[in-house]
């Protein structure tokens, strides 16, 4: 797959991209770390994001969530220029977010629960009665137990951190989720059931999912997409049979190694 | 229905979800309506209408229409799903609209939310609750005293923990200490010394002044400084200053399991971690104490000669006179001590702090306050242990 392909994947029109990044520039000091980079996601997708360390993965996240200044570019999320709109509609905007962290980041002096009601609490005028009974059904969505909403993040297991962070994530149903790394540090168990959890809500609330992650049963078990990061931008974007297909020495180490070819079916591998 | 806006929303964007009852013909039963936005902006709102209808008994089939819903979320559906257990009992819903995918939220979400246990505990009696915390108070106490021997004790006994392979003194980590704790301390010890010496001054002149003593305010600074105010001040500054940096540092380490990591190296963390501060506390803080006691009596001198004309020559000689070696020593001979408080005490709460932010600004802040009360608390201690032996 060439340059000009994934351009014309880029602009199918069937298909409304909720987020849009365009020769998007980012540097620390004098070194560049993202160059030119441009990226979609369509409505209703899970796209998986891959990368060697250190080729900007997390960069490039957090400079969409603003947490990372940008050189030059255009970032357009659903459907807005963030620069552009006013201070209400940036509100609005954050509101149709979600992220996990990779370490959680719940709020360490609040219980689950709390943690869950924290965005609520801020945007909605909803009783309380009404907002406990919405974080319990988030909990009970997310596939926690009812007991572990009055338990503090510190009292929570690896797993059970990173369910609490997607409920959070998820407190005022989004359209688009961010997850960084969701299955590390989960057993293979628990990282299959997470991926079918995020399947899931994916079909039920009709969620679109930017997923970076390492892990290669999440990209071959629920990703509609994967994106590789290298050479400071997209290096190529597709589906498996893309990747396989496509010709870079690590792009061809990662989806075929040793640890891939347990997982690749036979039927997909170029022969 | 759009005359049935209905404002909920904090940026007062008007919704327009909406439910309305549709009885039909006898054998049809009857139909709720659903339209408009049903996401999380209109819940409240949605919320008390959908709780009036459940009111109105329906009899025969009830269905749910969903073809006019524009918009829906878990919230929305939430509300939906929770009405339909409601009215269901007994009856059974029909889920119908055009769109699929809200049937099968509606569908998704469980009849019912599992409610976490309850542990039945009973309330504690107004005895228990008056005096459980005493006695707990007593019994952190104690513990604190135990933990502060542990860690002097394992702080001198860790440090040679070593295997042999050199001294466990580590030079660098001490001199590091002296600058961050001793150097950088000195601009800011100086300063507040200088204005508490001006001031003890100033008001010691006004009132000597009443009596024709005035020479005497040399003797009031001199000695006050010399044997308490300084050392005293000096330890309070620093417990404030590093006793807090120390806590965080140590209580941060915890936290990120750092100190666990310590441990299974084998390494003393009490050692490696507490016994540098508590080295670079016990150098600095008489030498502190040294620099502070000097610059309070420049201050004094300065005030002094502005108010009542007494020359410096004039104020060397008096001081000369009014101060003997003993007073020097009787102050100095407390900085050490306090060093050693302050450095355990920070310690000790540091080691507390358990997995969360609040902890950490938790056990800092008790840290701070416990070492400047036991700080005051032993300087009064020398003090009548001083006037016993006639010092």
């Amino acid at each position: 797959m060439t340059a000009e392909e994934t351009s014309d994947a880029r602009d199918r029109g069937d298909a409304e991209a909720v987020l849009s990044v365009r020769d998007l520039t980012v540097g620390f000091g004098s070194n560049i770390v993202l160059d030119k980079l441009n990226l979609d996601i369509f409505r209703g997708e899970i796209l998986g994001f891959v990368g060697a360390s250190g080729t900007g993965k997390s960069v490039l996240m957090r400079t969409v969530l603003r947490l990372l200044p940008r050189r030059s570019g255009s970032i357009k999320i659903l459907g807005a220029e963030y620069d552009a709109v006013s201070e209400e509609e940036r509100v609005e905007l954050d509101m149709r977010l979600g992220v996990l962290f990779q370490h959680g980041a719940l709020f360490s002096s609040l219980t689950v629960m709390e943690n869950i009601q924290v965005p609520m609490r801020e945007y909605l005028d909803l009783p309380q009665d009404l907002m406990d009974e919405l974080a319990r059904l988030k909990i009970e969505l997310v596939g926690l137990a009812p007991e572990a909403a009055h338990k503090f993040p510190s009292e929570l297991s690896g797993g059970m951190i990173k369910r609490a962070a997607l409920a959070r994530a998820l407190a005022l149903d989004p359209d688009l989720v961010f997850l960084d790394e969701p299955t590390s540090g989960l057993d293979p168990i628990g990282a299959a059931e997470f991926d079918e959890l995020i399947a899931k809500l994916r079909d039920t609330l009709g969620l679109t999912v930017y997923m970076v992650t390492h892990d290669l049963d999440s990209l071959f078990s629920v990703c509609d997409r994967i994106a590789v990061l290298g050479q400071k931008r997209v290096l190529v974007e597709g589906t498996i049979e893309d990747m396989l297909a496509f010709d870079d020495e690590w792009v061809q180490a990662y989806f075929q190694g040793k640890r891939a070819r347990s997982i690749v079916p036979q039927d997909k591998r170029p022969s | 229905m759009l005359e049935d806006l209905i404002d909920v929303t904090r940026s007062n964007a008007p919704t327009d979800a909406d439910v309305e009852i549709e009885d039909g013909r006898a054998d049809a039963g009857r139909v709720y309506r659903f339209s408009g936005d049903w996401r999380n902006r209109s819940a409240h709102a949605m919320a008390e209408k959908l709780s009036a209808m459940e009111g109105e008994a329906a009899s025969g089939s009830v269905a749910f229409d969903f073809g006019d819903v524009t918009a829906m979320d878990t919230a929305g559906a939430w509300l939906i799903r929770r009405f339909m257990a409601k009215l269901s009992e007994g009856t059974d819903v029909q889920l119908a609209g055009d769109n699929p995918r809200y049937i099968e939220l509606v569908g998704a979400l469980p009849e019912t939310l599992r409610a976490p246990s309850q542990d039945e505990t009973k309330k504690p009696s107004l005895f228990e609750r008056f005096f459980k915390p005493i006695g707990k108070a007593v019994i952190s106490t104690w513990d604190d005293t135990v933990a502060a021997m542990y860690i002097l004790g394992s702080a001198v006994r860790g440090a040679q923990l070593k295997l042999g392979r050199h001294s466990g003194l580590s030079p660098a980590a001490i001199v590091n200490q002296i600058d961050r704790m001793g150097v950088q301390a000195v601009p800011i010890i100086t300063l507040m010394s200088f204005l508490i010496g001006a001031i003890i001054a100033q008001q010691g002149a006004f009132q000597l002044r009443y009596f024709g003593a005035e020479l005497f305010v040399v003797d009031l600074v001199g000695i006050l400084q010399l044997r308490e105010i300084g050392v005293l001040l000096t330890a309070i500054m620093i417990a404030g200053r590093s006793g807090s940096a120390i806590t965080a540092e140590i209580g941060s380490m915890k936290m990120r399991e750092e100190i666990d990591a310590l441990k299974v190296m084998g390494l003393s963390p009490v050692g490696i971690l507490v016994f540098p501060r508590l080295v670079a506390l016990t150098v600095i803080l008489p030498l502190l104490t040294i620099i502070a006691n000097f610059s309070a009596l420049t201050g004094a001198a300065v005030v002094t000669w502005s108010y009542s004309g007494i020359t410096f020559a004039t104020f060397l000689a008096r001081l000369q006179e009014a101060v003997d070696f003993s007073s020097v020593l009787a102050g100095m001979i407390k900085a050490p001590f306090m060093a050693l408080i302050i450095g355990v005490v920070a310690a000790v709460e540091g080691l507390k702090v358990g997995g969360s932010a609040e902890s950490l600004g938790k056990q800092v802040t008790s840290s701070v306050v416990k070492s400047i009360f036991v700080v005051i608390l032993v300087d009064g201690l020398f003090a009548m242990f001083y006037a016993a032996i006639d010092f």
